[in-house]
């Protein structure tokens, strides 16, 4: 049975009494897990990883992170994580090595050992070159990879990821999955990450939580959420002008046939699989598949499903939008 | 409560990386830096040379009213001497006793040591919300390290970074002219180093504890400029209290900019120092230290984070 690293119940948090920002939520996060908070700007993801990594104090409820509760034992929690915020937050005056000794230095680490840290995640994060240049001089892909290598100073059993690429290009934002992939795998880290970016949820993530107004609405791997709804659409159509749609329904995984126009539109579990052994059903009887189209549900549609909207922007504190403009403006350098 | 169970062996762990941090900025910046050392020189320049009140009294200017002036009989040169000896005499002693010292260059320079760190310090609640602004106080927050090293860091860089701007004005100002008292002791420079401490201290972490929930910028800057000014012009650093009116006097009394001042003076420029008084000046400021870097440590825990 594998172990829970991080345990919620009843999570909740009321800003100046009223405004309630995450409401009674609970889940449970594995050991080596990827667990992702999926949901729009103002659901209440930075809200969670706030409470969990002790620096906001939950109005009900309790959680821990390796069994530390985060109020009683907040500073246990605080030795063992490490913390990768929304915002750009290297000294843009300091170099990039200062910047790992400065995380370093404030979870007490002595200078030898931390230097030693330093150089070898500025190596992992490929930043050695640039370890004597002023951060002023990144770009946002660089920063954020410096984010991630102070993160880590520590050798954090969990690691808190705050919307990693928020403001990144396509481009710059692959390359930053590859850099967690590989950080992930070299410090067999347990990782709790919020995004609203859907592709990101679902090239990271082993399990998916969609949090919607401060409540998770339905938790899955993205592959279970994506099968949720019922399957793949794959469209077929035959040159001969004969009905066809008992013989395809026949067909394993197979859900539902429709007749649409002269093809065939047929929502099936698995459609990889399933589309191969309708052409190979069908060949059997003589008959030419014509063309082929298979339709995978994204993400964007379980969201959909279960929000009854995409992934919009809420209204947000002056507060919270004006780190998240320093954030993209910074990311866009 | 539960700050005090951390495993880190030393629970200061962490404050000089962040002092260091703040004083980075400046001193790696060559032009803050120069900009930081220009500033006394510019002030003092501008209120000790402009504001010139010696040059009221000057000897030229006694000579010029003197023979302008018809008396009868006309006085002999050696009465016209004696008058303007008088003069002179009146206008040294009005200096003494006014500003207790003979010129008034020395009398604000050294003003001019507490007003620098009346505008270093103002900075260091702005440095605050900064950070918060940028995400670095929520990263430091969810660090191991004290809430209290966090808040103190911003007062330590804040007192280092005065500390040594008013050893340059001490420099200037004596290229400038400033004359020590006749019971000078170079010693006496700890001294004027050490109440400078306590006073950075007391004002850095008023201005902290002001303006620690504060997340707009617009706050600390506001109150950057309702206090300073009045704290500066209601102490006896550019004007003694003893000729303000009873009300300002009263509000100079209980400041502690001008004790500070009061400290600074006995030990640089006075002929004799009173070393009663300077330890009275040195109780004062340190209570009030002690007192504003408790509220500080104490709103630090309560409010850095929500």
């Amino acid at each position: 049975m594998s172990e829970e690293i991080i345990k919620a119940e009843g999570l909740t948090k009321v800003f100046n009494g009223h405004l309630v920002a995450v409401d009674h939520v609970n889940f449970e996060i594995k050991r080596g897990e990827v667990y992702g908070f999926l949901g729009p700007n103002g659901a209440g993801k930075t809200t969670t990883i706030n409470m969990l990594i002790t620096i906001l104090k939950p109005t009900e409820g309790k959680a821990s992170v390796l069994g530390f509760d985060i109020v009683k034992q907040n500073v246990e929690v605080r030795n063992v994580i490490g913390v990768v915020p929304q915002e750009y937050t290297a000294d843009e005056d300091l170099t990039g090595l200062e910047n790992i000794l400065l995380c370093a230095d404030m979870y007490g680490i002595p200078r030898r050992v931390a230097k030693e840290r330093a150089l070898d995640l500025l190596k992992l994060v490929e930043l050695t070159d640039f370890k004597d240049k002023r951060v002023q001089t990144f770009s946002g892909g660089m920063r954020r990879r410096l984010e991630l290598a102070c993160g880590l100073v520590n050798r954090p059993k969990v690691l808190f990821l705050d919307e990693p690429t928020l403001g990144l290009d396509v481009q710059t934002r692959t390359a930053t999955w590859n850099y967690i992939r590989k950080l992930k795998k070299e410090y067999g880290m347990t990782l709790f990450m919020t995004t609203h970016y859907l592709e990101e949820a679902d090239s990271l993530c082993d399990r998916v939580a969609i949090i919607d107004h401060g409540k998770i609405v339905v938790v899955g791997t993205p592959e279970d959420l994506k099968h949720s709804l019922g399957g793949d659409i794959i469209t077929i159509g035959i040159k001969e002008d004969s009905d066809v749609a008992d013989l395809i329904a026949k067909v394993e995984h197979v859900k539902e046939v429709k007749k649409e126009n002269g093809s065939y539109r047929i929502k099936a579990e698995y459609g990889e699989i399933t589309a191969p052994s309708i052409i190979e059903a069908l060949r059997e009887k003589g008959y030419n598949v014509a063309k082929l189209s298979l339709t995978e549900p994204t993400l964007n549609e379980v969201y959909l499903e279960y929000t009854g909207k995409s992934l919009r922007d809420a209204e947000e504190s002056r507060e919270a939008f004006a780190a998240q403009r320093i954030t993209m403006r910074r990311a866009r350098q | 409560m539960s700050e005090t169970i951390g495993n880190s062996k030393n629970r200061l762990h962490g404050l000089w990386a962040l002092t260091n941090r703040e004083l980075k900025k400046w001193y790696k910046a060559p032009v803050i830096f120069m900009l930081s050392i220009i500033q006394p020189i510019i002030w003092m320049g501008l209120l000790g040379k402009a504001m010139n009140i010696n040059a009221i009294f000057s000897p030229d200017k006694i000579n010029q009213l003197m023979s302008n002036l018809v008396l009868t009989p006309p006085l002999t040169s050696t009465q016209s001497a004696q008058l303007g000896g008088f003069f002179q005499h009146l206008q040294t002693g009005i200096m003494q006793s006014t500003f207790q010292v003979s010129d008034y260059f020395s009398f604000m320079a050294v003003g001019m040591i507490a007003f620098t760190a009346l505008f270093t310090t103002a900075f260091s609640g702005m440095s605050v919300v900064w950070d918060r602004r940028l995400g670095f106080l929520n990263k430091a927050l969810s660090t191991p390290i004290s809430r209290g090293v966090i808040v103190f860091s911003k007062v330590l860089s804040a007192a280092l970074r005065s500390m040594f701007q008013a050893g340059i004005i001490i420099v200037i100002a004596i290229a400038f002219g400033l004359q020590f008292g006749a019971s000078f002791n170079p010693i006496n420079v700890l001294g004027v180093f050490g109440i400078l401490f306590l006073i950075c201290v007391g004002l850095s972490s008023m201005f902290i504890a002001i303006t620690i929930r504060s997340t707009r910028i617009e706050t600390p800057m506001a109150v950057m400029n309702l206090i300073t000014l009045p704290l500066m012009f209601a102490s006896n650093a550019f004007f003694p209290t003893s000729i303000m009116p009873d009300w300002l006097k009263a509000i100079a009394q209980v400041n502690p900019m001008t004790y500070t001042t009061d400290a600074v003076r006995q030990l640089l420029i006075y002929n004799t120092t009173d070393f009663w008084q300077v330890g009275m000046d040195f109780a004062y400021v340190g209570t009030f230290a002690l007192v504003v870097a408790t509220i500080g440590i104490v709103f630090s825990w309560r409010f850095l984070s929500k």
